[in-house]
């Protein structure tokens, strides 16, 4: 048992300050969303102002009002903040050098990432909503961004046409469609319409196995906008048993590295009340354990 | 002008947190053990100043309290500044120009385990611009720290050798609080506290105390055999606003360094006060000290850093290599305020 007591202990002192006409003027601006800076006797602005300047003359009455932006001279990112700290969240302390002013403003920068911090960044002045006449009524600073947002909203109805429905409505039925050429006999899954290669309708359906061949493949590793999966994943082309054309579709239920070209494989499907006239009623395609196909059988369709 | 010199030193192990202590318990120890090296007693000396913040107990007027630790009665000449004990040096060895005393005690505590240092020293800050915003001093000198990088002055690399080599030279000082083989690539592994300042970057918080006794010319030779001489000594002190100053120089530590007469000849060491490993680099830089000066060999305040001692320790290290023989002429810095606003410079030499 330790012979020494200790108990917790909290100083604080309920001190007022007088500000002056320079500091007081400054942050009673503040109040009112106005930035101000002083002169110096040879015709510098100071901003946060100040009663003398570095030099120790007395700084001119004359304040000038300045844009609430600025430019990042230092900074530090804090991923922990302290207790105290403008913000609970991580951020960064910056000098900042007003436009206009020939000094620099201690303050925070709310940046969310430091990745988006550096010197020489541009940030604009955020207002506290509440404003009580201190440097608090500059809740803090934010990156300016050389960019405006410039999103595209359009509302449509689509259709997918005779063809590509009949192939939706055989998935939900748990059949895969394609669509013949009846002269050249190709069969293109999902139906086209036509045959590309003759030009000739493709009115006659038919429907293919729901196994086939893994013709190529690629292993998605990196992360992009609007991505659905968490990287890695297969995703492959599959020409089906009867068809002509391949589907594309996620390969899985096998290790990344045994999957190959010429693979046999079967769709895996949802149980099968959850199915909608949509691909997705197949989960993804999965190894059969056949042997693989020859690359011959397949190289028409790569 | 009289000469001034070093006769002796004490100091408390820097540790963590000195527990059984108040300040009474703090100071004694130190200022009974530099007057005993000397032979002398609290009568024996002419003028007694102290240098310590009431902010790190968190009680006021604690250092009149610290005056409990000496012997007080008959009344003695004493003051106090509120800044690191090395001012308090800085304010005897002035005293002691008057001429009419030979002996001057110096000393200084802190106890920086008590209370929250980094915010704490916020209080440092301009009260109307900065400190409301809770400027912590780990951040302001990450500012400072960026700013080198940014004008390619320095690297986080560079940042950790210098405290790999701070912490390589404390092996052998038994007062160091942080000490030993420190590797540069797992430093530079650590998470920052505030960028791109990681925890090794920082000095560590140590509780201690220290004191020196100063003696004027024939005092000082019956005293000791070899007296660390103050041959210059210098304070210069830059703006307080951060923004209004270039943080990558120190022009008054070099101004300080000049005014000391550190160009009247080389000096064998340097004793640098540098809470912040890149803090080491500019003051370096500022004093024009190369690579044949040995800097801290005690380890420094990375490798110890009782707050308000800190300063006062490198005045003892430099002077205690003088004292055993082991140096000629070295040099004893101390700073205070934010980002090296104050810089104290001396060098000391021996006969």
């Amino acid at each position: 048992m330790s012979e020494i007591l200790s108990a917790p202990y909290v100083l604080e002192y309920t001190y007022t300050r007088s500000t002056g006409p320079v500091v007081g003027r400054f942050l009673e601006s503040l109040r009112y969303e106005v930035l101000e800076g002083v002169k110096t006797a040879d015709g510098r602005v100071l901003c946060p102002p100040l009663e003398y300047d570095e030099e120790g003359e007395p700084t001119t009455d004359e304040f000038v009002q300045l844009r609430p932006s600025g430019t990042v001279k230092s900074w530090s990112w804090v991923p922990e903040p302290r207790k105290g700290h403008p913000f609970d969240r991580p951020f960064a302390w910056a000098l900042i050098q007003i436009d206009g002013a020939d000094n620099a403003m201690v303050h925070a920068v709310d940046a969310q990432k430091a990745k988006r911090m550096r010197t020489g960044m541009r940030v604009r002045l955020r207002w506290a909503d509440e404003k009580h006449g201190t440097i608090h009524d500059i809740a803090c600073f934010e990156p300016m961004a050389s960019y405006v947002p410039s999103p595209v909203h359009l509302e449509y109805d689509v259709n997918p046409g005779k063809h590509y429905s009949a192939y939706l409505r055989g998935l939900q039925e748990g059949k895969l469609i394609g669509g013949r050429d009846p002269e050249a006999g190709k069969v293109y899954v999902p139906p086209r319409g036509a045959d590309p290669m003759t030009g000739n309708p493709t009115d006659e359906y038919v429907e293919v196995a729901d196994v086939g061949v893994l013709t190529t493949f690629a292993i998605i590793r990196i992360p992009f906008e609007g991505q659905k999966l968490t990287p890695p994943y297969c995703f492959g082309a599959i020409v089906l048993d009867g068809a002509d054309s391949p589907i594309y579709h996620l390969i899985s239920g096998v290790p990344h590295d045994e999957i190959r070209m010429g693979m046999r494989v079967k769709a895996k499907w949802k149980p099968q009340d959850e199915w909608e006239t949509s691909l997705e009623n197949i989960l993804y395609f999965e190894p059969t354990g056949e042997p693989d196909a020859s690359f011959d059988s397949y190289k028409e369709h790569l | 002008m009289r000469d001034v010199a070093i006769v002796s030193f004490s100091q408390l192990p820097s540790v963590k947190a000195i527990d059984a202590t108040d300040e009474p318990e703090l100071v004694q120890p130190v200022t009974s053990d530099a007057m005993k090296q000397l032979g002398l007693t609290q009568d024996d000396i002419g003028f007694t100043c102290s240098g310590s913040t009431d902010y790190l107990p968190g009680r006021p007027f604690s250092f009149v309290a610290a005056v409990d630790g000496l012997k007080a009665w008959p009344p003695i000449r004493e003051s106090h500044v509120e800044m690191d004990g090395a001012f308090a040096l800085y304010e005897a060895w002035v005293r002691l120009m008057h001429g009419d005393i030979d002996t001057a005690l110096v000393f200084s505590f802190g106890k920086s385990s008590l209370g929250p240092v980094p915010d704490i020293l916020n209080l440092q800050n301009d009260p109307y611009y900065v400190q409301p915003l809770g400027l912590d001093s780990i951040s302001a000198a990450a500012l400072q720290a960026q700013a080198m990088i940014d004008a390619g002055k320095a690297t986080e690399r560079d940042f950790a050798e210098v405290v790999a080599r701070s912490r390589m030279n404390a092996i052998d000082n038994p007062n160091a609080h942080i000490k030993g083989d420190f590797s540069v690539d797992e430093m530079l592994e650590e998470p920052y506290i505030s960028s791109p300042l990681r925890k090794s970057f920082c000095s560590p918080l140590s509780d201690s105390a220290a004191a020196i006794v100063l003696a004027v010319e024939d005092r000082a030779r019956e005293l000791v055999k070899r007296p660390a001489w103050i041959r210059g000594i210098d304070h210069r002190t830059e703006p307080h606003a951060l923004g209004q100053r270039d943080l990558t120089t120190s022009p008054s530590s070099k101004l300080a360094a000049e005014k000391a007469g550190l160009v009247q000849g080389k000096v064998d060491l340097a004793e640098l006060h540098a809470p912040f490993a890149h803090q080491e680099l500019i003051l370096r830089e500022a004093m024009g000290l190369g690579d044949e000066v040995s800097v801290n060999p005690s380890g420094g305040a990375l490798a110890a850093n009782s707050l308000m001692t800190a300063g006062l320790i490198r005045f003892g290290e430099a002077a205690s290599r003088i004292l055993s023989g082991d140096a000629g002429r070295a040099l004893a810095h101390t700073t205070n305020g934010v980002c090296l606003q104050h810089n104290l410079v001396a060098i000391l030499e021996g006969e």
